[in-house]
């Protein structure tokens, strides 16, 4: 493996694992841990440069000032981006609500938005929400059997203003074919969002190479703190796109009866940001590509396929999602035992995991699901934290099992 | 982590989940109420039949859930056949936990109490 020989010194570097030895955390698709590079970073800022920014003419103010732009040129150059094209934001959920309040009331009836129906209620509700009030349609993208976008007779069409989709699927890990919907897109002029909340942390992402028109993700997924994510958007994009926040810092000139606005990025940026949160982030990502994308890429999937077939074996088990073309996401279901039990009982063991919908109704009853269990990797997982989990699972099944025969006959 | 865990899903637990008691569809009914977990996705619909005097004689459930939903909706359901009204509104969370054995973490109370939360919204309209 790749990285398995860097795991344990991988480890060292969060202090989350000193302080809960046993933890087998395999809830990474819902936020990661946070190494000790980020808590510094944001340690400095509070204890040795806190001030606001754009605001004071005084040194401290400066210093913060230069930090928190720094740590925006930091993710530019990492998502091969310019400066002005980087917004900060409080995380994925609100991007995709800027663009859906933003670019959905430019949107009128005839017109329609397409999304697929494997997508995070982030980029499903805003959009139908959307739609309601300004009278567009809402069209999805259906998925095969196995949790893969059907590629043939997509629903994008003449009328089709925005193609919204996810990198990677939350529920399904299914990794979805950017190509080949963006020249679709392209074709009929529509304007292509990612939400890549989901894949930042796991492959390289270089949104030139991707040539989409936005990209969202979150600073908690991608070992940074909670509460701070990034939207980027190709600067003509985001110097029509009209403010979604009205504050300080996003105005030019006021007066009392209007404004002007500031140029992007800080447009966006109305109110004092969470400037620990963006710092912190810069953080995560250089100590990201100190690592390298491309390394945590292939540990993953070393990951993903040894789990996959160890999950085989287990004959109560069956995965959801595709077995290949997928991040490091594993849906699973164990027969006859409630995805939440499961969930109970591996916690016993001290593995974290998640289960339910993962904020995907419709996609749970599209598939026709009360729920899955979901395991999701990180940079510091190990072959162990599997065979520990697959412990965890054959004690589950057994539980249930062994009184299976019970008091009662069926 | 938890020394309960075996205390959690005990013989009963899983037999009632197995076998859950009162999970029907009533014919005749007076109330009925849906309540849905959204954290997880458990799903349970009560119906009651109430008597002349107003006490319960009559109830069934159904949904799906987890085995601390299922067995908890059972107890419940169970429990309160013969009770009345004013009784039921009175009953808080610490009557299920009685019933299951346990008090569950923070993130499964909602399973456990489900059940008696549709039967007391049922009771409101």
């Amino acid at each position: 493996m790749v990285l398995s020989r860097f795991t344990n010194k991988i480890k060292e570097n969060f202090p989350i694992f000193k302080n809960q030895p046993k933890l087998v955390y395999l809830d990474n698709a819902s936020t990661t841990q946070t190494p000790r590079v980020a808590l510094d970073a944001m340690n400095f800022y509070y204890e040795q440069r806190r001030a606001n920014i754009h605001r004071g003419v005084y040194q401290l103010s400066a210093l913060a000032t230069e930090l928190y732009e720094e740590s925006r040129q930091i993710v530019a150059k990492w998502l091969n981006a310019s400066d002005a094209e980087v917004v900060f934001t409080s995380g994925t959920t609100h991007g995709l609500n800027l663009l859906a309040y933003s670019l959905g009331k430019d949107l009128k009836p005839g017109d329609n938005v397409v999304l697929t129906r494997m997508e995070h209620h982030a980029n499903l509700v805003p959009w139908v929400e959307m739609s309601k009030r300004y009278g567009f349609e809402v069209k999805y993208i259906e998925l095969t059997a196995d949790g893969r976008l059907l590629t043939v007779s997509l629903p994008i069409d003449k009328s089709t203003k925005i193609v919204s989709f996810c990198h990677i699927s939350n529920t399904l890990g299914t990794i979805n074919p950017v190509a080949e919907l963006v020249t679709l897109a392209k074709k009929v002029d529509a304007m292509i969002i990612i939400d890549a909340a989901q894949s930042v942390a796991h492959l390289p992402v270089d949104v030139k190479a991707l040539d989409c028109d936005f990209l969202i993700f979150s600073g908690h997924k991608m070992y940074g703190p909670t509460g701070i994510g990034i939207l980027y958007g190709k600067k003509a994009r985001l110097e029509k796109l009209e403010p979604f926040f009205f504050g300080g810092d996003m105005i030019r000139e006021v007066r009392y009866d209007g404004a002007t606005w500031n140029d992007v990025p800080w447009k966006f940026e109305g109110g004092t940001p969470n400037i620990a949160g963006a710092i912190g982030l810069a953080a995560a990502v250089r100590w990201l590509t100190e690592i390298g994308l491309e390394a945590i890429k292939v540990h993953e999937q070393e990951l993903r396929d040894l789990t996959i077939r160890q999950l085989d074996d287990l004959a109560d088990v069956t995965i959801v999602g595709p077995r290949v073309q997928a991040g490091p996401i594993i849906s699973f279901v164990v027969k006859d035992i409630h995805p939440h039990d499961v969930a109970q009982i591996l916690d016993s063991h001290n593995i974290a995991v998640r289960a339910g919908h993962h904020c995907a109704m419709p996609l749970m009853n599209y598939l026709g699901l009360d729920g899955t269990v979901r395991i999701s990797f990180g940079v510091y997982n190990s072959k162990e934290d599997i065979d520990t989990m697959i412990e965890g699972l054959k004690d589950i099944i057994t539980r249930f099992s062994r009184k299976r025969s019970g008091i009662r006959p069926d | 982590m938890y020394d309960d865990i075996d205390n959690m899903y005990r013989e009963v637990i899983l037999d009632l989940y197995r076998h859950p008691l009162n999970k029907k569809v009533l014919a005749d009914f007076d109330v009925e109420q849906r309540e849905y977990n959204s954290l997880c996705g458990d799903d349970i619909t009560v119906q009651i039949k109430f008597d002349k005097k107003g006490t319960v004689l009559d109830i069934g459930h159904h949904g799906t859930g987890c085995a601390i939903s299922q067995a908890a909706a059972s107890l419940v359901t169970e429990e309160i056949k013969g009770k009345d009204k004013e009784t039921i509104r009175q009953l808080d969370n610490s009557f299920v936990y009685n019933l299951l054995g346990f008090e569950p973490i923070y993130t499964r109370q909602k399973c456990a109490t489900l059940g008696l939360g549709a039967v007391q919204k049922s009771l409101i309209l």
